[in-house]
């Protein structure tokens, strides 16, 4: 009680600085305590942004789920695609905890999914025709997004960073069961290699883009640094994306396959691998929904927003949301 | 064991009728009224679709053939679930403009879910020794699942007037079907001499008394006569959504059944 009202007698600056001594002394943040706006804001941002990833992933992915080729594929990546939705759903509230001072909730997040203000990440704007497309989503973009995720995991915002233990743990399982089916597919008949490389080619340069641009002539890495600052994050773009190339380029290799990159290797002296960047143009074009399947996508999801809202104002006829 | 036509039979509707409902469920996926429920609507397919499992590997045992090849390759007429589990979730498909009606998967979940649960009480009597062992697993996970929908069911009966004139409109559908579910088909009589299944009119009964008690909970009317409107998929009669849904379903496999997948 005497803490609390010592501290509320605090200045602005000295609350903001008592905040960076606890980040800088590896303390958890958690939701009702003090917190600057703009690590209010970064977390907003990146946690909502992360949750309606996991949702809006699961959709490419169920495209999937009645055709997997027997029973013991089709309960797996069920499975999957389960825990996926589940991850979103865990963020979602750890999101919403974080927008309640600002009077938000879940329908705002929706509302700014389907008017873009809400972005989502690159890989799910992707079209995924084929099987091969199930078993590469699930061991690459799901090895991607363990890299990515690990690294939050002692992140100073105490929900984010348990929420994301539990999500990590669920993670290495979809590697395995997407490894599975990559493992079959390169084993197989020779159509089925050839629908493995196709996957491949076409989700090769999305891979790439999936950690974000390198430098900082993009706008967006301001937050990267940001995030660091506030101990969100601990590495950066380029980083992730070499941790990823050393994890499954040679597994990429070992199965026989064929990245379409004539220029990736391993540059000895630099200590780093050498690789062809993406067009970041493109890139920017997709993650603003003008991706090859994100008008399809954010119209499934809209369409079915709307369908069940009757539903949604039954189980709450008194509030117009949620 | 000698093949035993009314087993095989009855197993591949028990099978069938989670498979075909498991797989009308996966549509769903990410299409569900809220989040929550998509993940829970989920584990239920899951639940699903791992019963059909266990039923396809007890009839492949039986020489019926790789559970693979029963659950993928067969023609729609050799199914033998019931039509009103192989019916479109609504307009367009789960791929493309899916106009699903929610009233429509409560209500004809809860009313499978509800005979499903007699059924595998009865299962777990039976003569045969597999379907007794899978009726007690079953019956544990059944728990949950008919918890589920009973509250779905009496929540959006007992809500809203839009949500009261769907559902009423989603029971007259299924009811005018029901029967077919309930339904053993043209072999009920051997299978229940042989002690495998309660019979087929003791199990209605139990249904129709589980129907009234939660009818006059919520204060609703009691539907008329059970039907069968569109032909008992027990004997192979089914619609043209059977016949897309197993398109879908063995689109891949299909391919070249032969390949490890
Ligand atoms: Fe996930
Ligand atoms: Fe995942």
């Amino acid at each position: 009680m005497t803490i609390e009202t010592t501290f509320d007698r605090l200045t602005e600056e000295e609350k903001y600085e008592h905040f960076l001594n606890r980040i800088d002394a590896g303390e958890k943040i958690e939701p009702n305590d003090w917190m600057p706006d703009d690590y209010r804001q970064s977390l907003i941002r990146l946690i909502s942004m992360h949750g309606i990833s996991e949702i809006m992933g699961a959709l490419p992915e169920k495209e999937w789920v009645p055709k997997a080729p027997s029973l013991h594929r089709k309960l797996a990546i069920m499975a999957k695609v389960q825990d996926e939705m589940g991850h979103g759903q865990l963020l979602l509230r750890v999101a919403e905890d974080l927008m309640e001072p600002l009077g938000k909730n879940r329908e705002d997040i929706m509302q700014d999914l389907f008017s873009g203000r809400l972005k989502f990440h690159n890989v799910f704007h992707m079209k995924a025709p084929t099987w091969g497309d199930a078993g590469i989503i699930a061991w690459l973009v799901d090895g991607a997004a363990i890299i990515s995720q690990s690294m939050m995991l002692n992140s100073s915002y105490g929900p984010y960073a348990r929420a994301l233990k539990r999500i990590c743990a669920e993670e290495v399982f979809h590697a395995q069961h997407g490894e599975s089916i990559i493992m079959a597919l390169a084993e197989g008949t020779p159509e089925q290699r050839e629908l493995l490389q196709d996957s491949l080619n076409r989700w090769w340069t999305a891979l790439l883009m999936f950690f974000g641009p390198k430098a900082k002539e993009n706008a967006s890495t301001s937050h990267v640094d940001k995030n660091m600052r506030y101990k969100i994050r601990e590495k950066t773009n380029e980083e992730l994306r070499q941790e990823f190339f050393t994890k499954y380029v040679p597994r990429i290799w070992s199965l026989g396959l064929t990245i379409p990159d004539e220029t990736i290797h391993f540059d000895e002296e630099q200590g780093l691998w050498v690789y062809q960047d993406p067009d970041w143009s493109e890139f920017k074009q997709i993650v603003t929904g003008n991706g090859p399947q994100s008008k399809e996508r954010l119209e499934l999801r809209e369409v079915s927003y709307e369908n069940n809202r009757w539903v949604r104002e039954a189980l709450n006829p008194t509030a117009k949301a949620i | 064991m000698t093949q035993d036509k009314a087993l095989v039979e009855l197993l591949y509707s028990l099978a069938d009728d989670d498979f075909i409902l498991a797989y009308r469920g996966s549509e769903w996926l990410g299409l569900a009224p809220h989040i929550e429920e998509d993940v829970a609507y989920s584990s239920i397919n899951q639940d699903m679709m791992g019963h059909a499992t266990r039923l396809y590997r007890i009839l492949e045992e039986l020489g019926e053939g790789k559970a693979d090849e029963i659950s993928h390759l067969r023609k729609p007429e050799q199914f033998r679930n019931a039509i009103l589990l192989e019916e479109r979730n609504g307009e367009g498909t789960y791929l493309e403009k899916p106009d699903f009606d929610w009233a429509f998967a409560v209500v004809r979940n809860y009313f499978y879910t509800v005979h499903k649960k007699i059924r595998m009480e009865s299962l777990r009597k039976s003569s045969y020794e597999p379907l007794k062992d899978t009726a007690l697993k079953v019956s544990i996970e059944l728990q949950y699942h008919l918890m589920h929908w009973d509250m779905w069911f009496k929540q959006l009966m007992t809500s809203t007037d839009e949500a009261k004139r769907r559902m009423t409109s989603a029971i007259e559908r299924c009811w005018i079907e029901m029967n077919g579910v309930l339904s053993l088909g043209p072999m009920a009589d051997e299978m229940t001499s042989k002690g495998y299944v309660a019979s087929e009119e003791d199990m209605r009964e139990k249904w129709l008394t589980h129907m009234k008690k939660t009818f006059e909970e919520i204060n609703a009317p009691f539907p008329k006569r059970l039907a069968m409107s569109k032909g008992n998929g027990r004997q192979g009669e089914h619609t043209e959504d059977l016949k897309t849904a197993l398109q879908t379903l063995s689109e891949v496999y299909e391919t070249n059944p032969t390949a490890g997948w």
